[in-house]
């Protein structure tokens, strides 16, 4: 049940964002699945325990990879599928709570979430990444024969 | 020295419109570059920023340059530069006519309207609120905090054009109404439904092309597009946190 929750909540985020950011029609359906499976490698990652950091590159580097297999396919630009499949990834939360303890005085504790939040955006950049570095191999392997 | 000159400007249009509208660097240089040497340039020698594009014809001694002032953020309109930038490859276009094209899509207005894009904010707000973790009774409060948040941001940042006061009045009020929700019974947790609020205006695509961009070795535009994503995070946060300090 939980995971139907997760699965429609998800598409329905990477849809919307979509819109706020003005994509392609045509391009809509392919780039909500694309954020399902950015989001679902998220979820495998945090389930494993493999910790927020390495969750995050997971699924950075599965939004990556789908949405290159998309734009092959649909023949348009990657940014259109990466770029609102990455919001269920971006760390809210902690920044959140970063400015929240800034704001009562508790410095310690917002620089605690602060340096969570950098960690986690870096770990993002290094799932996208680790996927540019998969795609160009994988392309020059094939484009070579 | 007519014909340069064409070739020129339409390539300095293609990419003005597809940074404006929020190209990533490697992207525009891609397309900016096939489009010169299709139209029968061996060598273009072309550097793009995020605030300005320069492109000259070395052996024709001709060059221009186009400043890039406003930026918005429309994707149809890149893919659609990147489309025609296929048809004139294919021959389908000459160049006149990809030209003229271009003109009319720089002044064409989005395609989604204002309703369908505060629908999606909110959907965005309650869906996003509810993965991280929120309650089903928080639905109609972050509904509502999204809603009227992006419609500030909206509405200051198409009709009073004033960068990051849009996002920083928008977080306030989202802060506000979670606030007043919460203390009217209307919701529960204030930390969820200002998260959930908050995500329709978060810069993501500052953020992906900033990556993007360092990694390709544009580190000009990678480090402009970080600042734009940093100041605009930050007045989302000084936003929130007026709200916090004083109620």
């Amino acid at each position: 049940m939980g995971i139907v929750v997760h699965i429609v909540c998800s598409y329905l985020a990477t849809l919307g964002f979509g819109i706020l950011l003005n994509i392609p029609h045509r391009a809509l359906n392919s780039c909500g699945w694309v954020g399902v499976l950015g989001w679902m490698a998220y979820l495998l990652g945090t389930h494993i325990n493999a910790g927020t950091m390495l969750a995050n590159v997971m699924g950075a580097l599965i939004i990556g990879l789908s949405s290159m297999v998309m734009a092959r396919r649909l023949k348009m630009p990657m940014i259109l599928f990466n770029i609102p499949s990455l919001v269920p990834l971006v760390p809210g939360g902690q920044a959140y709570k970063a400015v929240r303890s800034f704001a009562v005085g508790n410095d310690l504790g917002a620089i605690n979430y602060l340096v969570q939040v950098i960690m986690i955006a870096a770990s993002i950049a290094m799932g996208f990444f680790i996927s540019e570095l998969i795609a160009r191999a994988y392309f020059r392997l094939t484009t070579d024969k | 020295m007519e014909r340069d000159d064409q070739i020129i400007e339409t390539v300095l249009l293609a990419g003005k419109i597809m940074i404006e509208n929020g190209a990533d660097m490697a992207r525009v240089d891609d397309t900016l570059t096939r489009i010169a040497r299709n139209a029968g340039i061996k060598n273009p020698k072309i550097f793009e920023t995020t605030t300005g594009i320069l492109m000259s014809i070395p052996d024709k001694k001709s060059a221009q340059v186009e400043p890039i002032q406003k930026r918005t953020i429309d994707l149809e309109k890149v893919s659609s530069v990147n489309q025609k930038s296929r048809a004139f490859q294919r021959g389908e276009l000459s160049l006149q006519e990809f030209k003229d094209s271009l003109v009319r899509l720089n002044i064409s207005s989005p395609y989604f309207s204002f309703w369908l894009q505060l629908a999606a904010a909110m959907v965005v707000s309650t869906t996003l609120m509810l993965i991280y973790g929120g309650y089903w009774q928080d639905l109609f409060a972050t509904a509502l905090a999204g809603g009227v948040g992006y419609a500030c941001y909206y509405f200051i940042n198409n009709h009073l054009r004033v960068r990051f006061v849009s996002e920083f009045l928008g977080a306030f009020l989202i802060g506000i109404i979670a606030v007043l929700c919460v203390r009217f019974r209307l919701g529960y947790q204030v930390d969820m439904i200002t998260i959930g609020g908050v995500m329709p205006l978060v810069p993501g695509v500052p953020i992906t092309n900033a990556v993007r961009d360092i990694f390709a070795g544009h580190f000009l535009s990678g480090m402009a597009r970080a600042l734009e994503a940093l100041l605009s995070a930050c007045a989302i946060g000084m936003g929130i946190a007026i709200v916090f300090r004083f109620m």
